[in-house]
């Protein structure tokens, strides 16, 4: 209960005028600052998966995408920061929209893209080679980014995470010796290390404890005061307690589409379509 | 009180490891082996069967009736287990008796020549058949090394791009690249040697380490292709797709992420090359030919290598030079072992 009336709080602070639903908004004079995926659609093959998804993920908001397995959630993310395309037989249509910018306009540079628009997986995969700090500065090395102070960078980065008091006095350990929490955060925390404006998790907790799991929410609201978050989850509370704005998923044997997107408080306790209220309610999914 | 409860008793308990035998069945065992060996031995001696082979054999027999007589004090599913054991034990011994039986026999016969001088005397002044304490064999390893140095060096960045190309690139010439590999790796040795003579040989109109190191990497190349190949298979696509979500390149994520991934298996690529190579003769009698004297140009004409020595003496056939040759096979191997060794040093075990 607690976490819901700071989340009212939280809710009430933001401006009513970042609905997430897309609108027609031809006549917008500025850009919209954030991400935002226009009339998405995805095929694999000739299997169409993902139909018609327009979203807004505004600067400094945690988005929480729910909805059943299959519905095409991951495929979703996964075409916010160009992921989608290493699959051999993916194909897409409609727009992803970055401060205005469309990361899928030709002469844009997919690996630049993933630099702004960070991604968390399911499973925590720290690179075996690479010990704890090089595992957090790996994303700099490996954009050939140019920084002048490492250590504080690993510091702030692992504070941010969530993991610097576990870890401050064995960074030269490998990443394979921490936990599978710790390994997650510490995966979080080598995505900050490049600065993503956006920050995309796949379902992120879903193979740890309770304790690991609360660290990492934590984690995702702190991140929130300076960029957005979207994550996939399958665990309602979560969704209701991390994020502020929420989309619901679903197919119907077909592609994956949207069936309602609000401020999380409203999708939880006052949707406007029966088969939210009842997802949410636990009546199926 | 609840009925669960169990006193809590906090002095702190002996580690113990139940799971392994106790030090009366350790005893027995170990005794029991050793009462084998004895009677094997003795029966050996006895019976005048000879060489390792028949003494593994008797051994074998003998390990099975003593676990026969053993077996009667135990219960059927015991039983089972024990003859179970001692076969598998027996037959992988006896597997492993042929290579045992080159080993000893080369151990054997290269002892007596395997003195110091070997290592650092050349030939120059020695006639094959002099004394084993004239003369060596030191011209033939330093060739040996620098040759397979040499090849080692050309093929090893080729073979590990050719497995990032099949592997994480997947261009248009996959398959063709993966159909000539899998054709070269069955290609006759001396071929190779052949296709250096008429191009490299001819045209510098000399022997040379260098020809006879570009006659190896051709053997080399597919085995360590394939081998890269095979091990860059085994990197899971998470860390790839972790390395592309943090904005790396292609080429960034090869080099930085997969290739430090399986450092100890691109190791074993490289071994599995060197062992590949490093007997070869044929090719070399075409590239590199022999020498009598140490020679450490590449270019600087014919060439002394191991085999191309034990050839050589074992061409001449007499007693001193069968000697040498014996002894030029044993350091062979140990050079072999020596390589092998320090390659998984530097190697190292992946860190996982």
């Amino acid at each position: 209960m607690e976490m819901l009336k700071q989340e009212e709080i939280k809710m009430s602070q933001e401006s009513q005028t970042n609905v997430m639903m897309m609108e027609n908004d031809q006549d917008q004079r500025t850009a919209f600052r954030g991400l935002e995926a226009k009339n998405l659609h995805a095929w694999f093959g000739k299997h169409h998966v993902l139909s018609d998804i327009s979203l807004r993920f505004p600067e400094r908001t945690v988005t929480g995408l729910i909805g059943p397995s299959g519905c095409g959630k991951s495929t979703f993310i996964r075409l916010l920061n160009r992921m989608h395309e290493f699959i051999p037989s993916a194909a897409m249509a409609g727009q992803v929209l970055q401060n205005g910018e469309d990361i899928y306009a030709t002469d844009v540079d997919a690996a630049a893209v993933r630099l702004k628009i960070g991604m968390v997986f399911q499973k925590p995969n720290p690179f075996p080679a690479m010990n704890i700090r090089e595992n957090v500065l790996s994303g700099i090395k490996l954009a050939h980014l140019k920084v002048a102070d490492h250590d504080s960078i690993v510091e702030n980065c692992l504070t941010r995470a969530g993991l610097w008091k576990e870890v401050k006095d064995r960074l030269n350990a490998t990443g394979g010796s921490l936990s599978g929490g710790q390994q997650q955060r510490l995966c979080i925390a080598r995505s900050l290390a490049v600065e993503p404006s956006v920050l995309l998790m796949d379902e992120p907790c879903s193979a740890l404890d309770p304790g690991s799991t609360l660290r990492i929410e934590e984690t995702i609201k702190e991140l929130a005061e300076k960029i957005a978050v979207v994550i996939v989850t399958h665990n309602m509370q979560q969704a209701a307690r991390v994020s502020d704005f929420c989309a619901f998923f679903l197919t119907d044997d077909g592609p994956g589409y949207l069936v309602e997107a609000d401020a999380t408080k409203k999708l939880f306790t006052n949707p406007s379509d029966t088969r939210t209220a009842d997802y949410v309610q636990g009546k199926f999914g | 009180m609840s009925a669960v409860v169990i006193e809590t008793n906090t002095a702190v308990p002996q580690p113990t490891t139940p799971w392994k035998q106790t030090r009366r069945n350790q005893i027995v065992s170990a005794s029991t082996v050793a009462a084998s060996v004895v009677i094997a031995v003795v029966i050996v001696l006895l019976t005048g069967l000879a060489g390792v082979d028949g003494w593994a054999l008797t051994f074998l027999i003998v390990s099975l009736l003593v676990t026969a007589a053993r077996a009667f004090k135990v219960d059927a599913k015991v039983r089972k287990e024990m003859f179970v054991s001692v076969a598998i034990f027996g037959t992988a011994a006896l597997a492993f008796t042929p290579w045992m039986s080159i080993f000893a026999s080369v151990v054997m016969k290269g002892a007596r020549g395997f003195q110091p001088n070997f290592f650092v005397g050349d030939m120059r002044t020695t006639i094959p058949d002099d004394e084993l304490n004239l003369g060596g064999a030191g011209h033939a390893i330093v060739g040996s090394i620098m040759m397979v140095l040499n090849a080692t060096i050309i093929t090893l960045p080729l073979g590990i791009l050719s497995g990032v190309y099949l592997t994480e690139v997947r261009g248009r010439l996959t398959f063709l690249v993966r159909f000539v590999v899998q054709s070269m790796s069955g290609v006759p040795s001396i071929v190779a040697g052949l296709f250096i003579y008429v191009t490299f040989v001819n045209y510098t109109n000399s022997f040379s380490g260098l020809a006879g190191s570009f006659a190896l990497a051709i053997l080399m190349l597919p085995t360590v292709a394939r081998t890269a190949e095979e091990v860059l298979k085994l990197v899971p696509d998470d860390l790839r797709s972790a390395s592309y979500a943090l904005g790396a390149r292609q080429w960034r994520t090869s080099l930085l992420v997969v290739l430090p991934t399986v450092r100890s298996g691109l190791t074993t690529a490289a071994i599995l090359g060197v062992a590949r190579v490093i007997g070869e003769t044929a090719p070399l009698l075409l590239t590199s030919l022999s020498s009598n004297s140490y020679v450490f140009n590449p270019l600087g004409g014919p060439i002394s290598s191991l085999p191309t020595y034990v050839f050589g003496l074992l061409q001449i056939g007499t007693e001193n030079a069968t000697n040498r040759a014996w002894t030029g096979a044993l350091v062979l191997m140990l050079l072999v072992f020596a390589l092998f060794t320090t390659a998984r040093f530097i190697g190292g075990k992946d860190r996982r």
